[in-house]
C-alpha cells in the first residue's frame, strides 16, 4: 500500500519525499552518508502480509528449510537449551505510548497493515526433537502471563526472561517441559511509554552479567527528552544482585544483542533513526563498548548531526563513537547471532542477523536473514544473503526477528508475521 | 437576464457559513503562537498543540470553504472583487494550511523553520479571509 497516496490525495507525488534516488545498499565501516532530506510526507511503503502457502523461503545451495513450528503467537527470539530444546518468547508489547499528534493516529493504522492480525501469546513454547531427525514433534507452553518477553539467556540453572518491563527468572532443571513456578523479579526494565518496547538480553561468558538492550521512546525525541531518560542504551546488570549500570548509551533500538563466542564481547544490533531519507541512517551491528556514546539523538555514524534534537549537545556529539558495520539503511536488524563450524564452511565464522524489513523506504530493503563474515573478531566483506524470499511481488510473507545458531548445525529463525520458526541446516545433516 | 449589483448593498454571511468561519483565524493563529513556544523552548508538547490547532483549522476552514465556493459560484463569475478576494484568501490559507500540516508531522525540531513560517501566513490568510467574508458579500438583484 502507498500511503503516500492515502495521505495526500490533493498533493503531487513529486512533493513526497520519492524514492526513485535510493542508491545502492551501504555496507561496512564507512557508508557513504548523503545529506539528509526528507519529502513533505515520509515515504511509506507498507508490505502487506502474504501467505506462504506451499512455498518457503530459500536459503543457500547445500542447506535446507523447515518450518518447526507453525501458529505461533508472535514469535521473537529464540534460545537453545542445553538438551536441544528450543525455546521461543511470544508476544507483543508498546500498546501504551499514547498517540500525540494526529499523525501518530495515521501512521499506527497505517504501519499495522503489514503485521501480522495475531494477539501476542506472552508466552514461551518450547519445541522437542526428542529423536534427532529434525522434526520438533513436541511442543509445549512452558511459561504464561509473562509481559511481551523478548531476550532470553541460561546460566547454569537460572533461566532469564526480558519482559518489555522486568527482568525474570525461572529455575530450570534440563528436560524440563514447562516451568515449575511463577518467575522471580530480578530487576525491573524501563517501561514508561515503551515506544520501543523489546528487550534484547545476552549473557557475559562468565555468566555473572546480563546486557539488555532498551530502546528508545521516540524517532528522534518528539516526545520530548523527558521520555529519554534510562532509553537508547545497553544496560549491564549483575545477576546476583540485579543491580544495573549503563553500559553503553546513545544507541537508539538495541533490539539484538549477542556475545562473541572466545572474546566475550557484547555485540548489539541497532535500528537508526527514520523519515531523513532512503539511505539514512544505516542500521548497524557493532561491539558495544563499556561508557561509550553511539550518538542518538544528537547524531548519527560519529559526528554527523541530526539537528532535528534539540537543544544539541556538542560535548556528547564530540564524544560520539561511530559503529562497527553497517548493514543499511532501514534494514531493522532485530536479531544477531555467531556461528560455527558446524554451519558449514562458508558461514562459520560470522553473524547471521535477522532483517525484519522497512517501512520507511521505497523500493523496502531487509526481509531476510544475512550473513555477516567475520575475521580475527571483526566483519569484514560484505553481508551474505542467507535466508531470503520473505518478500516476493511486493507482498512480505514472513518477516525474520530473532536469529539462534543452534551447535548441532542449524539456524533457528523466528518469524513474526507468519507465526513460524523455521529451520535451516546443512543438506548432509539429519 | 441581466443581474446587476449594487455596490453598497452587502447581505451578511449565512449564520452557519460565519459560525464556519470563525474557527480557523484564532485556530491557526494559536498554531503560530504555539510554534513561537516551541522554537523559544524545545518543549514537543508545545509543537504537538500546533499540530492539533492546525488539524481543527483545517476541518472547520474546510467547511467554510465549502460554502464559501457555493456562495460565490451562485453570484456568478461576473461580479470580481470582494467575493473573489474572499474565496480566494480562504483557498489559499486552506491548501496552505495542509502542506503546514504535513510539515508539522515531521518529527520534533524538522518541523522547523518552515512550520513556523507558513503557520504565519496561514494565520494572515485566515484574518484576510474573515475580513472580507465578515464585510458581507453583495446581494444579487434581479433588474
Amino acid at each position: 500500500m502507498r500511503a503516500k497516496l492515502l495521505l495526500g490525495g490533493l498533493l503531487a507525488l513529486s512533493l513526497s519525499g520519492c524514492g526513485g534516488g535510493a542508491r545502492p545498499p551501504q555496507y561496512g565501516a564507512r557508508p557513504e552518508l548523503p545529506e539528509p532530506r526528507r519529502g513533505l510526507l515520509p515515504d511509506m511503503t507498507i508490505s502487506l502480509p502474504a501467505e506462504w502457502g506451499n512455498d518457503r523461503p530459500l536459503v543457500p545451495k547445500g542447506y535446507k528449510i523447515d518450518a518447526i513450528a507453525t501458529d505461533l503467537l508472535i514469535p521473537r527470539q529464540t534460545l537453545i537449551l542445553p538438551n536441544g530444546d528450543i525455546l521461543v518468547t511470544e508476544g507483543s508489547g508498546g500498546g501504551d505510548a499514547p498517540a500525540l499528534r494526529p499523525k501518530d493516529f495515521i501512521a499506527t493504522y497505517i504501519k499495522k497493515q503489514g503485521k501480522t492480525s495475531a494477539r501476542g501469546g506472552n508466552r514461551l513454547t518450547l519445541l522437542r526433537d526428542a529423536d534427532g531427525d529434525g522434526k520438533y514433534e513436541t511442543r509445549n507452553i512452558f511459561a504464561e502471563d509473562l509481559n511481551a518477553p523478548y531476550g532470553l539467556a541460561l546460566i547454569g540453572h537460572s533461566l532469564y526472561v526480558a519482559n518489555q518491563d522486568a527482568l525474570v527468572r525461572f529455575e530450570y532443571r534440563d528436560g524440563q517441559l514447562s516451568a515449575s513456578g511463577t518467575p522471580t523479579l530480578v530487576t525491573d526494565l524501563p517501561s514508561a511509554i515503551n515506544h520501543h518496547w523489546t528487550k534484547a538480553m545476552t549473557a557475559s561468558l562468565d555468566g555473572l552479567y546480563l546486557y539488555v538492550g532498551i530502546g528508545s521512546n521516540s524517532n528522534i525525541t518528539e516526545r520530548g527528552m523527558p521520555a529519554e531518560l534510562d532509553r537508547a542504551m545497553v544496560w549491564q546488570v549483575d545477576v546476583a544482585t540485579g543491580a544495573h549500570r549503563r553500559f553503553a548509551t546513545g544507541l537508539r533500538n538495541p533490539s539484538a544483542l549477542a556475545t562473541q563466542p572466545v572474546t566475550g564481547q557484547v555485540w548489539a544490533g541497532v535500528n537508526e533513526r527514520d523519515e531523513i531519507g532512503p539511505d539514512l541512517v544505516p542500521d548497524y551491528i557493532t561491539s558495544v563498548r563499556q561508557g561509550a556514546f553511539y550518538g542518538w539523538p544528537y547524531s548519527y555514524w560519529g559526528q554527523h548531526v541530526d539537528v532535528r534534537a534539540q537543544p544539541q549537545n556538542q560535548a556528547l556529539v564530540a564524544a560520539a563513537v561511530a559503529p562497527d558495520y553497517s548493514l543499511g539503511s532501514h534494514v531493522a536488524a532485530l536479531g544477531l547471532a555467531f556461528s560455527n563450524a558446524s554451519m558449514g564452511a562458508q558461514f562459520a565464522d560470522g553473524a547471521f542477523v535477522g532483517e525484519h524489513g522497512s517501512w520507511n523506504r521505497d523500493p523496502p530493503v531487509g526481509f531476510k536473514v544475512v550473513f555477516v563474515p567475520f575475521r580475527d573478531g571483526k566483519p569484514v566483506g560484505e553481508p551474505v544473503d542467507f535466508v531470503t524470499g520473505f518478500l516476493r511481488d511486493g507482498k512480505a510473507r514472513g518477516r525474520p526477528v530473532g536469529v539462534t545458531v543452534d551447535p548441532r548445525g542449524a539456524l533457528i529463525v523466528a518469524d513474526d508475521l507468519s507465526n513460524t520458526v523455521w529451520r535451516v541446516t546443512p543438506d548432509g545433516s539429519r | 437576464m441581466e443581474v446587476t449589483f449594487d455596490r453598497l448593498q452587502r447581505r451578511p454571511l449565512h449564520p452557519l457559513h460565519a459560525i464556519f468561519l470563525a474557527f480557523p483565524p484564532p485556530l491557526f493563529l494559536g498554531a503560530w503562537l504555539t510554534d513561537l513556544a516551541y522554537g523559544a523552548t524545545f518543549q514537543v508538547q508545545w509543537v504537538n498543540f500546533s499540530s492539533w490547532l492546525i488539524a481543527l483549522g483545517l476541518l472547520v476552514g474546510a467547511l467554510a470553504l465549502l460554502w464559501a465556493i457555493v456562495g460565490v459560484l451562485a453570484l456568478g463569475l461576473a461580479r470580481r472583487g470582494r467575493p473573489v478576494v474572499y474565496l480566494a484568501a480562504l483557498a489559499a490559507m486552506w491548501v496552505l494550511g495542509l502542506v503546514n500540516a504535513f510539515v508539522h508531522a515531521k518529527d520534533a525540531y524538522a518541523v522547523m523553520p518552515e512550520g513556523l513560517f507558513l503557520s504565519a501566513i496561514v494565520a494572515f490568510l485566515a484574518f484576510v479571509a474573515a475580513w472580507t467574508g465578515y464585510s458581507g458579500l453583495p446581494v444579487r438583484q434581479a433588474p
